[in-house]
């Protein structure tokens, strides 16, 4: 499995440690919160609200350079539009480890 | 240029914000994590530019739009690319950027929005000269400014990039838009009740289910406009 990394990070920062910083900082703060919305929406069934979460979700693989799993995420939101609660949430539910265990060591 | 910056997600406004600090002459004044709190200080504030996001929960990015009525230059921004067709309704918005946003294409989407305003600043007195001083709306046809005297136009109609003005003493065929010429009218007088027809609803003669006669012209109403032009009438 494809595993994130910073390098769209820093083509933006340009060296700019300060807001290298601060963006990991925000994406920390920020994530893991996204993430717990996904997991109660899905345990309530709240399929419309879960595509919702992983609609922001989908930034942050972007932004870590995870592009087969940003496809993933994408149709899994597709998917559960629809209302279908299929496969593609184990998948999605592993990038979202992967991503967990990432931010941690950072 | 002034901007504001709406996103429900703080990383997606922190990422903008950097990336504005790249381009000269363009200064962030306020951020917003909903559309809500952007529409206050809009009310009370001018900007020249808004980057929004168009997928927020209960008000999305077209909402905020339809919202505003004179919006300035706004830049979408969004994870989907989906919605693309959607933001060519709309004239105000000057570029589509898909997330995650890179340097270059930022920055051509700045340099869009920047010829936009000298475009704008050139048609300033062009718009003066056109615009209605009060019951008079100019039309320029081959190259004189016409005047229409707006109570007596019954019926306007859209015809490819012109528009066909009828009015009770003679017909004038401008190169303009329906668009255009329905933000010159006064809302009192004129419904547009079709996407090729704007009518003087004090000149309806009589109205069957879909359709509308205003002299001796029949005219179609959508199913979307027909509450309105119910609501316009008097009715007994």
């Amino acid at each position: 499995m494809e595993q994130p990394n910073l390098s769209y990070l820093t083509s933006l920062s340009e060296g700019d440690k300060e807001f290298e910083k601060k963006l990991i900082q925000i994406i920390k703060s920020e994530f893991p919160g996204e993430y717990k919305l996904y997991k109660q929406n899905i345990e309530h069934k709240n399929y419309l609200k879960a595509s919702e979460n992983v609609h922001k979700l989908k930034h942050k693989i972007s932004i870590l350079g995870l592009e087969k799993s940003y496809a993933i995420a994408s149709e899994f939101e597709i998917s559960l539009k629809e209302k279908e609660d299929d496969f593609l949430k184990g998948e999605f539910e592993k990038i979202m480890q992967i991503i967990t265990d990432y931010l941690m060591n950072l | 240029m002034n901007c504001i910056i709406i996103d429900d997600e703080n990383t997606a406004r922190a990422i903008i914000n950097q990336l504005c600090t790249k381009v000269s002459n363009l200064n962030v004044v306020e951020e917003f994590s909903n559309a809500i709190q952007a529409i206050k200080y809009l009310n009370q504030n001018e900007v020249d530019l808004i980057f929004l996001d168009i997928h927020m929960p209960d008000f999305s990015g077209f909402d905020f739009i339809q919202t505003l009525k004179s919006p300035p230059k706004i830049i979408l921004t969004t994870s989907d690319s989906k919605f693309a067709i959607d933001a060519f309704e709309y004239d105000c918005i000057v570029d589509y950027l898909v997330k995650p946003i890179l340097l270059p294409r930022f920055e051509k989407a700045i340099q869009k929005a920047q010829s936009v305003s000298k475009k704008a600043k050139t048609n300033i007195n062009q718009d003066k000269v056109e615009q209605a001083s009060g019951n008079e709306l100019y039309v320029n046809i081959d190259r004189r400014l016409i005047k229409i005297d707006i109570p007596s136009i019954y019926l306007i109609e859209a015809k490819g990039d012109y528009i066909l003005v009828k009015t009770e003493d003679k017909n004038y065929t401008v190169h303009s838009t329906l668009k255009k010429i329905e933000e010159k009218l006064p809302t009192n007088l004129f419904l547009k009740v079709h996407r090729s027809f704007i009518i003087n609803v004090t000149k309806i003669v009589d109205i069957e289910d879909n359709s509308v006669l205003i002299k001796k012209d029949v005219i179609p109403v959508s199913r979307s406009s027909r509450p309105e032009l119910m609501n316009r009438l008097n009715l007994l």
